[in-house]
């Protein structure tokens, strides 16, 4: 049956231009054949890529598949394990050892009681965009400093270390020019979170990393915990509320519904969670032959986990490629995965996005582009989270 | 007509709160290690869909809804 399957070359394959918001042409194209496709892997490996929602979810759910960062047969070399503490390339029962102690930290109810403190950090942020005065790039203003001051204070940095924190981890989370300033700020940043993990355990403070002293972690898996935290709670939300507020103002119908009903904003969230995945694939590895839509996994092999073209099955979500804030079912998308990796900061992020998106377009009725849209400059497929690099905004000033 | 029956498995709870987010009238997160907490077994009329719903939505399995079994069919 193999001949029939359909093939794709070489991953990641780029979007079309003019399409900012949709998944690479090539994976929908995939998709529509069927939800299973073969694959080459960026390193030549051969593998295969799973687009279909159903398929996806049940790989996410099913412990045959690995995680382990090791076992990633995707580069003609060797691939070292995750470093302690960086559970998310880990599976059970290492991962469930880091996972366990920070799950009752990031609830629903302790996340909804940061929405106070998330309100005045977006507050501050919008005071500072509305004394500066249009335009401005709404990435810098806004996108990223209220999730990095959530995680900064979350974790306990100091607040006279901020400055130079967060530009350490917006440099190797994106920001780097060349390999050298990469390695560079990866190495000032796990300097830092080490010394940071010492003056936590000496002077505990009421943080979640102080917290995570008092437990059987060794300062080496504190800091990539720490590591795992930062990276994946900030370069996360910062792109979907940079992007999310790009697609609300592309369409302009949705964003009136939004603006003029506050109860739509939690089912926004949801379905520009779907709509923009910008969490867009992960890998698995078969640890042993798996029969999965009617193919034939051989133990060894990675697969694609296509989240961003799952979230966009017609046979999930009617009209997949319509942003609808008003879609009932939108909370079943795959944007935080499923299975024993789901997000741990999905509340966090939730509740940030809720406040933020809100908080954006009451401020500023007049918010839209300062550039036109084909002009704003978009991360390539091949950086682990999508989104746009700047996004240059502009808004009528109230006469004074 | 019998009420379906909820079942958790807090040794399967990745405790990822979507029960909570989703049917917050039938679930809870303990507050020490964030895992399912079950307020209603068998929730009511009202709390039904959302229950459901969480059941269909939990990232590992851990919540079960027992159907009662029909009498005469």
């Amino acid at each position: 049956m193999s001949e029939s399957v359909h093939t794709v070359t070489t991953l990641p394959t780029e979007r079309r231009s003019g399409l900012p918001f949709d998944p690479p042409a090539e994976l929908l194209d995939a998709r529509r054949h069927g939800p299973i496709s073969r694959c080459t892997h960026p390193g030549g490996k051969p593998g295969w890529l799973i687009t279909g929602y159903d398929l996806v979810r049940s790989v996410l759910a099913d412990s045959r598949f690995s995680s382990r960062k090791e076992l990633m047969n995707v580069v003609d070399f060797e691939l070292p394990p995750a470093p302690p503490g960086e559970f998310l390339l880990m599976d059970e029962p290492q991962h469930g050892r880091y996972r366990k102690p920070l799950v009752g930290k990031f609830t629903v109810r302790r996340m909804r009681l940061l929405t106070e403190r998330i309100e005045q950090i977006t507050v501050d942020c919008l005071d500072a965009m509305e004394k500066a005065g249009p335009p401005t790039d709404l990435v810098t203003a806004f996108a990223k400093p209220i999730p990095t001051i959530v995680i900064c204070e979350l974790l306990g940095v100091p607040y006279q270390d901020r400055g130079s924190f967060q530009e350490q981890i917006d440099t190797f989370m994106g920001g780097a020019t060349s390999d050298e300033e990469l390695i560079a700020a990866y190495t000032a940043t796990q300097e830092y979170l080490a010394e940071l993990v010492a003056a936590k355990r000496a002077n505990p403070t009421d943080d979640v990393l102080s917290e995570l002293t008092d437990s059987d972690l060794t300062d080496e898996e504190l800091r990539g915990i720490s590591l795992i935290l930062l990276a994946a709670g900030f370069d996360t939300t910062a792109n979907m509320l940079s992007l999310g507020t790009f697609a609300l103002l592309q369409n302009p119908a949705q964003l009136a519904a939004l603006r003029a009903d506050p109860s739509l904003t939690d089912r926004a969230v949801e379905e520009l969670l779907r709509y923009l995945s910008v969490a867009k694939t992960f890998m698995r590895t078969a640890l042993e032959d798996v029969e999965l839509g009617g193919q034939t996994i051989k133990a060894g092999t990675t697969v694609v986990l296509s989240y961003n073209t799952a979230n966009r099955d017609p046979e999930r979500f009617a009209d997949p490629h319509v942003l609808d804030l008003r879609r009932q079912d939108a909370g079943g998308h795959l944007a935080f995965s499923h299975g024993i990796h789901q997000c741990l900061g999905q509340q966090l992020a939730r509740v940030e996005m809720r406040v933020a998106f809100r908080a954006l377009i009451d401020r500023f009725p007049t918010l839209r582009l300062a550039v036109p849209a084909e002009e704003v400059g978009l991360r390539p497929e091949t950086a682990d989270i999508y989104g746009v690099k700047s996004l240059p905004v502009t808004w009528d000033k109230e006469e004074s | 007509m019998r009420t379906p029956r909820l079942r958790v498995d807090r040794e399967r709870c990745i405790g990822a709160g979507m029960c909570a987010l989703t049917a917050p009238e039938v679930f809870d997160q303990d507050p020490d290690d964030g895992l399912v907490l079950l307020l209603h077994g068998e929730p009511s009329t009202d709390h039904r869909a959302a229950a459901r719903m969480a059941a269909g939505v939990c990232p590992s399995g851990a919540i079960t809804l027992h159907e009662p079994e029909s009498s005469g069919s």
